[in-house]
């Protein structure tokens, strides 16, 4: 979308809208308040925010061993000793990650794929990080790896995939469970949902 | 042309495109409306109640409401879930090329009923079919012929004399097979035997109960694969995405003694 120039001579306005604009869930009329907001705000603070920015860009990259976001390669969860290195839970994007490192249960550690098979949208295996995987698993220290990409059929399309490769080398492969999210509602669970809560069901203890 | 504020379609999902915080845009295939797009609000958290609905390749009934560029899916319920296709990659990475081939085929709002029916019938085909290339082929050509490209197969498409049993060759741009009297050599030609030829015209003229009971070998059935890819290239001026992963799983397979390797 293009603004018109509301004001002749105040073309950053225009732009720092446009860029906020591109921002994902940014619409137009929250892109012009986000502008104005910073118009009024303090140098130091507006100085802040752009050093943020700047910050992610320049001291941010992907760790070596596991391509998650981090700071220092390899990043503080493959450089942690506490962390139990026979169990690799592999994930679609670092935000997974960080949803699972949450549940403060998992204690083994992660590989990041950045994506997931979707032939049509023109990711293949390739464009993902499992050569990298496999080379992790060469090393033999691995015993089990936990398949957490999305339960949607990208998500399966690629567990499948890396089922196939991995499962030769004589590792454990486990894929999450699937059924039914807590606090949701029986009645509006779909069919495929309830038949891998059923068939994932448990002994009551 | 004015649509009622919603509508109640039963739909096929080709695709699905991650959008926003949550949302997804779904490509719809419906029979009243042909190729459909509409936005599936929070589709993507795990507690929503539209979720497990709207995957590619399922089934379903939906109340769509029209929005102001797009129809919004206020409801969705699943008639028929892409389950059986999920066990098996290949079954999957089949069914993913049948939805993008309907997908690049169609445009949008244009009602095809009949493709729709091809479409939900090749799909049920798929899960149970040991034989996804045979399904695949008759997939293609009966596509082809529901969206206007059949090939012609028993004329001449310069003379439209019956074929003779010698000689023949497909011109693409003509969509059709040309004799060797009105070959003019200027075409762009592609190759076919005459067993490929009739291997065809059984494709074309049959039903899929009829059709997978034809038993071919490997070098026939790979004339017929890279003869309707190269028309199906021709016709869309691209390559269909899928396919590049259809033909990894198939690589692989063939050398599936060393599956160790990208």
């Amino acid at each position: 979308m293009t603004f018109p120039s509301f004001f002749p001579g105040a073309t950053p306005v225009v732009r720092l809208i446009e860029a906020f604009h591109r921002l994902p869930g940014i619409g137009p009329k929250t892109a012009q308040r986000l502008t104005y907001y910073l118009i009024r705000t303090s140098p130091e603070e507006a100085r802040a925010l752009a050093e943020a920015i700047l910050g992610v860009k320049e001291r941010i990259r992907f760790c070596s061993i596991c391509q998650n976001m981090t700071e220092a390669d390899p990043c503080s969860l493959c450089g942690d000793a506490s962390r139990d290195r026979t169990t690799l839970c592999v994930v679609e994007e670092p935000l997974d990650a960080l949803a699972l490192e949450r549940t403060r249960y998992y204690r083994g550690l992660y590989h990041v794929l950045h994506g997931a098979i979707s032939p049509l949208n023109n990711v293949g295996p390739e464009d993902l990080k499992v050569a990298e995987l496999l080379e992790r698993l060469k090393g033999g220290q691995v015993r089990e790896v936990v398949l957490a990409t999305n339960p949607n059929l990208e998500g399966e399309a690629t567990a499948m995939y890396l089922h196939r490769l991995v499962a030769p080398l004589g590792v454990r492969v486990t894929r999450l469970a699937r059924g039914l999210p807590s606090g949701g509602d029986l009645e509006y669970a779909d069919e495929v949902t309830l038949t891998r809560a059923l068939e994932g069901r448990q002994d009551m203890r | 042309m004015t649509r009622p504020k919603t509508s109640k379609t039963e739909a096929v999902v080709l695709r699905q495109v991650p959008s926003g915080e949550a949302d997804a845009l779904l490509v719809l295939f419906t029979p009243e409306r042909g190729k459909v797009r509409a936005m599936a609000r929070g589709v993507r958290r795990p507690s929503s109640k539209l979720g497990g609905h709207l995957e590619p390749l399922d089934r379903v009934t939906l109340l769509l409401a029209q929005g102001q560029n797009l129809d919004v899916v206020a409801q969705a319920h699943l008639l028929h879930s892409n389950l059986g296709l999920r066990e098996s990659l290949e079954a999957l990475a089949c069914g993913w090329y049948l939805a993008d081939l309907v997908d690049a085929f169609t445009p949008d709002e244009a009602p095809n009923p009949a493709l729709y029916d091809l479409l939900v019938e090749a799909l049920g085909w798929l899960e149970e079919s040991p034989q996804p290339a045979l399904l695949l082929r008759w997939f293609e050509l009966q596509l082809l012929g529901l969206a206007g490209y059949r090939p012609e197969v028993y004329r001449c498409v310069a003379c439209r004399q019956p074929l003779a049993s010698q000689g023949h060759a497909f011109s693409l741009p003509d969509g059709g097979v040309v004799c060797p009297d009105c070959r003019t050599g200027q075409e762009a030609l592609a190759p076919l035997s005459l067993t490929a030829l009739k291997v065809l015209r059984y494709l074309i003229d049959n039903g899929f109960p009829q059709a997978r009971r034809l038993r071919w070998e490997a070098p026939l059935s790979q004339e017929v694969e890279v003869f309707l890819a190269q028309y199906i290239r021709y016709i869309l001026e691209r390559e269909v995405r899928s396919a590049a992963f259809l033909h990894r799983l198939e690589a692989w397979r063939r050398r599936s003694a060393a599956p160790a390797t990208l």
